[in-house]
């Protein structure tokens, strides 16, 4: 395992996920969120958790992540996340292996339940990841997927 | 541009359940083209909103991990038959498309 490396591509997203955090909290205070790309462009799960707010997320049995156990094409792997999480306020899905390993992040409000399903691409078998907010706390819940012929091209 | 996406909302009791086919190539700008060998630029959709009864219940940020021709299911507590329902998604090139649907 080569460390230096790890640790410089952390660097590398973290400092990313600041700039484009302060020029999205310059341009929009309250709703730094809906322009904020960093997340995106983070490579790692450790940077990704940093770059949504959700580091130090718990890991809760409320979640629940449906995803096969098995998908033959990566290219379309469908999962399903649901929280019973009370006062779920936004759904994010990571797929730890991928080369871009944000999925996307889901905001629900007036009414909207702790349920989105999707279809995602994974290059790997991979833990596919759920990250729920929840009145101010985070929690996160991962299901491995095993992948067969992986989708993100090559 | 942007091709037409299909909306279905079916009620079941207050909650409505609301699926979305967003017709989109959703390239990662990774992937290498087959015969030229090289790297289709990434196109893909970054944002979606979805409102029902005019109020906003859906805000997504997504990226190219999505699959092609993304699919998105969600469900919305309080809602009555009849409402609207309207799904739009801007992309990283500035395309954008929406499309409406009843609750019924």
């Amino acid at each position: 395992m080569n460390h230096q490396r790890r640790t410089v591509l952390k660097g590398v997203g973290s400092a990313a996920a600041v700039g484009v955090a302060v020029a999205a909290g310059l341009l929009k205070p309250t709703a730094a969120f809906a322009s904020d790309r960093a997340a995106f462009d983070a490579k790692g799960v450790d940077a990704v958790m940093k770059a949504i707010k959700a580091t130090g997320a718990a890991d809760s049995k409320d979640i629940v992540v449906k995803a096969p156990d098995i998908a033959e094409n990566g290219a379309v792997v469908p999962v399903e996340v649901t929280s019973n999480i009370a006062g779920t306020n936004s759904i994010a899905i990571i797929a730890e292996k991928n080369a871009t390993p944000m999925v996307g992040e889901f905001e629900l409000s007036n009414g909207a339940t702790g349920y989105i399903s999707t279809r995602i691409k994974l290059a790997n078998t991979s833990n596919v990841r759920a990250v729920v907010k929840a009145g101010g706390k985070v929690f996160t819940a991962a299901k491995e997927v095993k992948v067969t012929i992986g989708g993100c091209g090559g | 541009m942007a091709e037409p996406m299909k909306i279905r909302a079916t009620l079941a009791g207050d909650v409505a359940d609301i699926k979305v086919l967003m017709n989109h190539v959703m390239e990662t700008g990774t992937r290498k083209d087959a015969k030229t060998g090289q790297l289709v630029p990434a196109h893909h959709i970054n944002s979606i909103v979805a409102t029902l009864g005019g109020k906003t219940v859906l805000q997504a940020e997504i990226g190219g991990a999505v699959s092609k021709n993304p699919f998105l299911g969600f469900k919305v507590k309080g809602a009555k038959a009849g409402d609207k329902v309207t799904v739009s998604w801007v992309d990283n090139k500035g395309d954008k498309n929406s499309a409406e649907a009843t609750v019924g």
